[in-house]
């Protein structure tokens, strides 16, 4: 039924008429003449992938590709953490963050006709400077792991001392990341057990730490940052930003760098991406940051304005003696984090914070009560590990079958733990058929 | 083009005004638990308080503060600044892609990675370089990790004495940042004076310590190599791997295969040429891809097919992992739905008419703009302000001049070995008429570069701001909101 024009494709309008017209204007009788330094052996080859597909067909296919996936919606629970988290987004984020405006828009190279995306980095970087308590933040890196690699190539830069700390605690992906980050650079990964933290003969360039750590334990970020200091060493916090809704910032603690997962603030869980990684710090290290930065000028009518700033730390100038060699990063990412953070607000970011909280202590408090079930942890937020009577992996598809996603299986640190991650979403109803769930289970 | 309508820019600090509200949250539902931790708690933190209605003005307005290529022609070189189509973001949202856990487990999210071991294919099939990771969550980190392959590949053959990536001067800022990054010492090879590699000096350079080869395809000039295979053949002589940055691949789609001009890496930004949107500077998606005797290091995950179950899998030699999980998903489903829309007889349309766009505009521009190259180019042009510069105007000039006649400027001054250059990339996804209206605003600025250059030197005039001021910025950094 298809009225066969010589143009099939809605994305490349130009017809055949057209095409021949230019052709003609650039002097050549056929578009092979334009490309005759391309070697002629190899020229148009066969590219054996499917026909085209109209938009219709297309969503069909998509929409049945999309349905052998089990959302986390479709469950009648998920306590699934572990660094990413099933959080509610305010529908303001997700009409804003489909402006055409913002999404389709490159990097503001051009700050005179970009100030919607510069104005809202700038309000990112206030944002995320007031959670962590730092002087200053970059635009935003590509994920939280990617952010905290960075950080410890960054305090190697500053102290020139190519031994980077990391507490024992830290979770193992961050380490993994670090390792890649630096496989063929000369610098040592120290991997610091809890009981080296009272030595005061530690050389490195940093002390790493993460904040709840990996099994969702509250570390002492005082006592971590003041034994760094004494070493004349930098410490860099890896954060839960919404802890530090309720809980006063790494800032005030004295840390040098914080880097943090973005995801947990409006950013659906996407398996896995595109997150952001927040990077924040004191001002004395700025010239050393990796990332794009926003600062505030005038123009030529002494009105303020937005342009991305000291770029001299950057690849497109620096080349190989760039902080980083990073370009792309995630800049709607970052709308999205501003507009949640704004939505939630000075008061609403608190709250959200101490729901999560409430609820995870209620959950971790019920199963504690379950004969077998034992609480690993004594300080947490929003995530704790439960000691079972049986492997996590029996445990979780048992609960897979009552159609409950769990938690995330963490026996690799603690024998039979099972990491469970509670936010404002979890229902008491929700917490309640866990705990029932859990009581029912039999090894 | 509306001027200084909304030119406010009071912050959202600014516009707070204690006790207002943009958002509830749930009553809590559970029993009240005791705080056990009390030592310092907070009990807010400084955020905006401002109504919903006030916020939403507030992102609106700042959006209509942006050209993009929903709203303006974005001819910004080596970005590939084309349409990025709505059914691509619509797919993108259904909740069975954008509502899943990356800690599922495999068998329920088996859709997911039937998807991104479909588009590692196509990926294979497009470049000819079948091993592919799409991990990578930008360019550089598709270079970084085409690079530890490059070297894990010479260490795995007993050859680590290879320490040297080669990275011609037109290449982009991320290569060398990226071999420094790999621990490579950087050395640059000339371009000749047509902006060809300089083969004498390659033969110079090329030894037993060279480990890879960047070559940027077509090249930051916008031509086509006319000696890559003799290239390519004397980096294999001498041991070395060659890397081709196909960040920007929308010149050669179907038109000819990577593999067959004897590349063994690449990278390819699925944010240029596969249609996803660029968001103001990411989230964007670097797939690396390479030869089959490579595909053993490829990083952490790559999706395989056994019988009818799909798995993430770690390659035997893989580099490891490169961040937190499989790459930037969403990015990947828009790239997959963007190929199978246009399908086989599409994807070499794009190529076809994205070369026949540059050529045209260069056609027509370089009577009046010296071009840097009289060859035909691929899918962008550089020009360069020479000619305007003896009137005291420069490409800066031109760019912001070309912001008052509602054109997004082309990226300027770089390749670096260009003096005052423009590089221009339509697209194949312009109409004429668009790219008509383009080089007649082009030779209107030429006309004021003559007649009137204070106009140019000034501009811009009809946006909303005049010129700012980048090295106040610099000087004396404000990075954050202050009372």
């Amino acid at each position: 039924m298809k009225n066969k024009s010589s143009n099939n494709f809605p994305y490349i309008p130009n017809t055949d008429t057209e095409k021949q017209l230019m052709l003609d204007a650039i002097g050549v009788s056929n578009f092979v003449d334009l490309v005759k330094e391309i070697p002629a052996k190899y020229i148009n080859p066969e590219i054996d992938i499917p026909e085209d597909l109209s938009e219709q067909d297309l969503v069909k296919l998509l929409e049945s590709i999309s349905s052998k996936n089990r959302s986390i919606a479709s469950f009648d629970a998920s306590f699934l953490g572990a660094g990413v988290y099933d959080h509610y987004v305010p529908s303001i984020v997700k009409s804003i963050v489909q402006r055409g405006e913002f999404v389709t828009a490159y990097t503001p190279y051009q700050p005179e006709v970009s100030q919607g995306t510069l104005q809202v980095g700038f309000e990112f970087q206030t944002f995320i400077s007031e959670i962590t308590g730092m002087d200053v933040s970059n635009s935003g890196m590509y994920d939280g792991p990617t952010a905290f690699a960075e950080a410890c190539l960054m305090a190697v830069r500053i102290k020139r001392n190519k031994n980077i700390g990391v507490l024992h605690s830290v979770d193992e992906k961050l380490v993994d990341v670090l390792k890649t980050y630096t496989m063929f650079q000369d610098v040592n990964i120290i991997k610091i057990e809890k009981d080296q933290l009272d030595k005061d003969d530690l050389n490195l360039s940093c002390l790493a730490f993460q904040n709840p750590n990996s099994v969702g334990e509250i570390e002492d970020i005082k006592k971590i940052t003041e034994l760094a200091h004494k070493n004349n060493i930098l410490a860099i916090a890896h954060v839960s930003p919404i802890y530090h809704g309720m809980y006063e910032s790494p800032g005030k603690y004295g840390v040098d760098i914080v880097t943090a997962e973005g995801q947990s603030l409006g950013v659906p869980t996407s398996f896995g991406g595109p997150f952001i990684g927040l990077f924040a710090s004191k001002k004395e290290y700025i010239r050393h940051m990796p990332g794009r930065i926003i600062g505030k000028t005038k123009d030529k009518d002494n009105n303020d304005a937005f342009v991305l700033t000291l770029q001299t730390r950057e690849q497109h100038i620096r080349r190989e003696n760039a902080t980083s060699n990073i370009c792309t990063s995630t800049q709607l990412i970052s709308l999205i984090v501003t507009v949640y953070l704004a939505t939630l607000g000075k008061y609403g970011f608190n709250e959200l914070a101490h729901l999560c909280y409430q609820k995870a202590h209620y959950a971790a408090s019920e199963i504690s009560k379950i004969k077998g079930f034992e609480i690993y942890n004594k300080k947490f937020f929003n995530e704790f590990v439960i000691i079972c009577p049986d492997y996590p992996r029996n445990i979780n598809n048992f609960l897979l079958e009552n159609n409950i996603l769990g938690g995330k299986d963490v026996s690799k640190r603690i024998n039979n733990g099972l990491m469970i991650a509670v936010t404002e979403k979890n229902s008491k109803h929700q917490i309640d058929r866990l705990i029932n769930c859990l009581g029912n289970y039999k090894c | 083009m509306l001027k200084n309508h909304n030119n406010n820019t009071k912050l959202l600090l600014d516009i707070s005004n204690e006790g207002r509200r943009a958002f509830t949250l749930p009553e809590c539902d559970v029993p009240s638990q005791e705080i056990t931790d009390k030592d310092n708690l907070i009990s807010n933190i400084n955020l905006p308080e401002v109504s919903q209605l006030d916020l939403v003005r507030y992102f609106t307005n700042l959006s209509q503060k942006n050209f993009s290529i929903d709203t303006n022609f974005y001819p910004l070189g080596s970005c590939t600044m084309k349409y990025n189509p709505k059914v691509n973001d619509q797919i993108a949202s259904l909740d069975g892609f954008s509502g899943i856990h990356p800690y599922q487990p495999q068998e329920t999210v088996q859709g997911a990675i039937e998807l991104l071991y479909d588009l590692q294919k196509l990926l294979g099939k497009v470049t000819g370089l079948e091993g592919v990771s799409l991990s990578p969550l930008a360019g550089a980190q598709g270079e970084y990790s085409g690079l530890l392959i490059a070297r894990m590949f010479h260490e795995s053959n007993g050859d680590s004495k290879r320490n040297i990536a080669l990275v011609p001067d037109s290449a982009h800022g991320t290569n060398p940042a990226s071999a420094k990054m790999a621990g490579l010492e950087v050395v640059t090879v000339k371009s000749d004076e047509e902006g060809n590699i300089d083969i004498e000096n390659l033969k110079e350079l090329a030894n037993e310590k060279t480990a890879v080869f960047m070559i940027t395809i077509p090249s930051t000039l916008g031509i086509f190599e006319p000696n890559i295979l003799e290239i390519t053949k004397i980096i294999h002589e001498n041991g070395g791997l060659v890397y081709a940055d196909g960040a920007n691949l929308n010149a050669l789609l179907g038109l000819v295969k990577l593999s067959d001009l004897g590349v063994d890496i690449c990278h390819s930004n699925l944010h240029k040429t596969f249609s996803t949107p660029h968001g103001g500077g990411g989230p964007g998606s670097g797939p690396v891809m390479v030869n089959s005797k490579l595909k053993k290091f490829l990083p952490y995950p790559v999706a395989e097919k056994n019988n009818n179950d799909y798995n993430l899998i770690k390659p035997e030699n893989s580099i490891g992992t490169i961040n937190g999980f499989y790459g930037s998903f969403l990015i990947a489903v828009r790239a997959y739905s963007y190929i199978r829309s246009l399908g086989k007889n599409g994807i070499k349309s794009i190529s076809e008419n994205a070369i026949i766009n540059a050529n045209y505009i260069q056609s027509q521009l370089k009577d009046f703009y010296e071009v840097f190259s009289d060859r035909y180019c691929m899918h962008e042009t550089v020009i360069s302000a020479k000619k305007q510069k003896k009137n005291g105007i420069s490409a800066l000039d031109i760019a912001k001049r070309l912001l008052d006649y509602g054109v997004h400027a082309p990226t300027m001054y770089f390749p670096l070995i260009v003096e005052e250059a423009l590089m221009i990339e339509p697209t194949e996804s312009e109409t004429k008429e668009t790219l008509d209206n383009f080089i007649s605003i082009m030779l209107k600025i030429h006309d004021e570069v003559t007649n009137s250059p204070e106009v140019v030197k000034n501009a811009p005039h009809n946006v909303f701001h005049k010129r700012l001021d980048e090295a106040l910025a610099a000087r004396n950094p404000i990075l954050k909101w202050k009372k």
